[in-house]
């Protein structure tokens, strides 16, 4: 056995964050010049631009679905797309992504159906893609609870040799739950690697951030547990990605996990059924409209010559398609069957569900 | 050749085999590294197999359960320990909303091939949080399979088989019979995971039970055999799924039933017992089906946890209230049944 030794005996205490969000790109467009982080090049703000116009047509769309009543219920990610599409980009294809259910724009941006996207909000199942295919897991309602999950899975890849990371997209909120402190705690003690994106959209539902934590910012909790935090402008795609995509870089080599928070703001509602009325300051949504993360990049790529008019054109007619694709295949009737609920209950159906099933094919048969 | 072992070295051995079969499984949890865990059961494992395959995790059971789901979700097959029952309801949370659901939730592309193991239940003498009987939590969530061995034969074969299982298993384990020995030959094999086994035929009632009070049945049928009754005493092994036809078999002989655990009454999971038997086998029942369980209260300090725990007395007075024909005598059986 050996020695025990104190953890602040052998770790070195990380920086703290800056209190200011890192930008490389400000609301007006322009490049900062700030050094803290690698800025990436014109090709992948290209990209970061075109998934969040396609991104946003998306999310409007779903929200449409909503209101019609084709979705349950919609959470719209209006506003944080520079999270969604930097951090989805950010992903190694060997990396995985551990999404919440308001996520959606992420998940399309990784690549999965976004019909099967929409599945689990659309009342049909609880998910609905192979989690295996695109590498992402299910979306997660509990707060915070597929954080542990990351670590683990996380730890099994680094121990088998894989060069991959997990990626997990929480909230503000979520950071008060005890499954966070749970996951940032072992993510450090066994070093796993995985990054912690908390999307910092200010409210959780309708209670502020300042009702959540006492912490100069949320990436500062990352330093009590021994990892690096990083507070990164979260309505600027290219601090966003760059600062996920170096922080996975960095775990994928054996660093360690790291915890960023983004700062950004929740355009929408909660969800369709949400009244930001009741609690919020339309100033606020004033405020925030002027740091939009889509007019922002832009205006930099158009400055710059990267992107025009027929650039700008054509990223929204993919969006068009990408709705009229998702809208076409969601008034399709549904193929729902009851018999399908006692199916992966268990690896195998036992006794007491086959009788369930024979029960109810009975009662709601042919007849 | 048979040796006489206990439960808590059998369920040893059976983690010990796993880990040595198959590379995907690890085993950890709190203090389960070089201590071997605060009941023995991870002995040796730390020294044998490595850091890599049996280690000492952070304290907190979310985690532990929450980070055994995303290496299952990898392909690893994980068998973590919550040191005591009550302590493990930290991870209730994980256990109900992702372990039970995750192959549901996705269809069955993702599952999860992992083990919790909790010691469980009284008689001890452990103060407050270390005598709780949690079973009831766990058969109410669909999605899981809830196994508690009675013997060290069981032990062993239990474990090794939940291991080796596609489904998440809820591995419960009677810490007041970690030291019962049995002389068994262990690799074992005994009675496949689902199914329930009449460890003693008789022909005038059947005893339910699992676990713990296995044991304690048996001891109860001895003591009812002595006054004329013969008592067929079913342990369960698996709470669930649950094993309809060899309970409801057995309860079709004898016309009558007592289930007995230690967990209160109240909700508990003689209830659901009790009920599945009425609804299976009323024209076959000559009386009620009774229950002996812990009392509907709070889990009772050391000094007073003989009041609370089903004991041979409690059992014997259950088979007087099933409203025989006759006074039934030492006489024997036939004309007990009238």
């Amino acid at each position: 056995m050996k020695p025990s030794r104190t953890a602040h005996a052998t770790a070195q205490a990380p920086p703290l964050p800056s209190a200011e969000p890192i930008a490389l790109v400000d609301r007006t467009g322009r490049r900062t010049g700030q050094s803290a982080l690698a800025g990436p090049d014109q090709d992948v703000l290209t990209e970061l631009l075109r998934g969040m116009v396609v991104g946003r047509r998306f999310d409007r769309q779903a929200g449409a679905l909503a209101r019609q009543g084709r979705l349950a219920v919609y959470p719209s990610s209006r506003g944080q797309e520079a999270c969604q599409v930097g951090a989805a980009l950010a992903l190694g294809g060997r990396d995985w992504l551990f999404p919440t259910y308001r996520d959606s724009v992420a998940l399309v941006t990784r690549g999965v159906d976004p019909v099967e996207v929409l599945t689990l909000l659309r009342g049909n199942w609880h998910s609905g893609y192979d989690p295996h295919r695109h590498r992402c897991a299910p979306q997660c309602t509990p707060l915070a609870t597929s954080a542990p999950h990351a670590v683990g899975l996380a730890w099994a890849a680094r121990r088998a040799g894989e060069e991959a990371a997990a990626l997990v997209l929480m909230g503000d909120g979520a950071t008060s739950e005890g499954d966070a402190h749970e996951a940032f705690n072992f993510a450090a003690v066994w070093r796993a690697p995985v990054v912690f994106l908390v999307q910092n959209n200010q409210w959780a539902i309708s209670v502020p951030v300042h009702k959540q934590s006492a912490a100069p910012t949320l990436a500062h909790k990352a330093v009590g547990y021994g990892m690096p935090g990083l507070h990164v402008d979260g309505n600027d795609a290219a601090a966003v990605y760059a600062a996920v995509g170096g922080a996975l870089q960095a775990a994928r080599a054996g660093a360690g996990p790291a915890l960023i928070e983004a700062r950004t703001y929740r355009m929408d509602p909660h969800t369709n059924s949400d009244d930001p009325g009741r609690y919020r300051d339309p100033a606020d949504d004033r405020y925030w409209a002027e740091r939009d993360p889509v007019d922002r990049l832009e205006a930099l790529l158009r400055a710059e010559g990267a992107v025009d008019d027929a650039a700008m054109e054509r990223f929204a007619a993919e969006g068009e398609r990408l709705a009229a694709r998702v809208r076409e295949r969601m008034a399709a009737e549904d193929d729902l069957s009851p018999g399908d609920l006692f199916e992966h209950v268990y690896a195998s159906v036992p006794e007491h569900l086959r009788r369930q099933r024979e029960d109810l094919s009975a009662a709601f048969g042919e007849d | 050749m048979a040796e006489s072992t206990t439960l808590g070295k059998a369920l040893n051995r059976a983690l010990h085999d796993a880990l040595a079969e198959d590379p995907s499984v690890v085993v950890y949890g709190e203090d389960v590294g070089p201590l071997g865990g605060v009941f023995r059961v991870t002995d040796g494992l730390t020294a044998e197999f490595g850091e890599d395959r049996c280690f000492d995790s952070p304290l907190a059971e979310s985690g532990i359960v929450g980070t055994a789901v995303g290496m299952a979700m990898y392909g690893l097959r994980p068998v973590v320990e919550m040191q005591f029952d009550a302590f493990g309801l930290p991870a209730f949370e994980q256990v109900v909303s992702h372990v039970a659901k995750m192959r549901n939730r996705t269809r069955g592309r993702l599952e999860l091939p992992m083990v919790i193991r909790v010691p469980y239940g009284g008689g001890i003498g452990g103060v407050e949080h270390h005598s709780d009987s949690s079973e009831a939590y766990y058969t109410h969530t669909p999605g899981l399979r809830v196994v508690t061995p009675a013997t060290p034969s069981d032990g062993y074969s239990l474990l090794r088989e939940a291991i080796g299982s596609p489904d998440p298993v809820v591995f419960l384990e009677p810490k007041r019979r970690y030291w019962a020995a049995e002389e068994t030959a262990l690799p074992v094999r005994t009675e496949p995971m689902d199914r329930a086994v009449v460890r003693r035929a008789g022909r005038d009632a059947t005893l339910i039970a699992y676990g713990p009070m296995t044991a304690t049945a048996l001891e109860a049928a001895d003591a009812a055999a002595g006054e004329g009754l013969s008592v067929e005493v079913v342990d369960l092994r698996t709470l669930s799924p649950f094993d309809d036809a060899t309970v409801a078999a057995s309860v079709r002989r004898t016309g009558r039933a007592v289930v007995v655990h230690e967990a209160s009454a109240f909700g508990g999971y003689g209830a659901e017992v009790a009920a599945r038997l009425t609804e299976q086998c009323f024209h076959h029942l000559e009386a009620p089906v009774l229950r002996v369980c812990g009392l509907d209260v709070p889990y009772p300090p050391p000094k007073l946890e003989e009041y609370h725990l089903p004991g041979v007395d409690r059992i014997l007075d259950a088979f007087d209230r099933l409203q025989w024909e006759r006074e039934w005598t030492s006489t024997g059986p036939a004309e007990v049944r009238g």
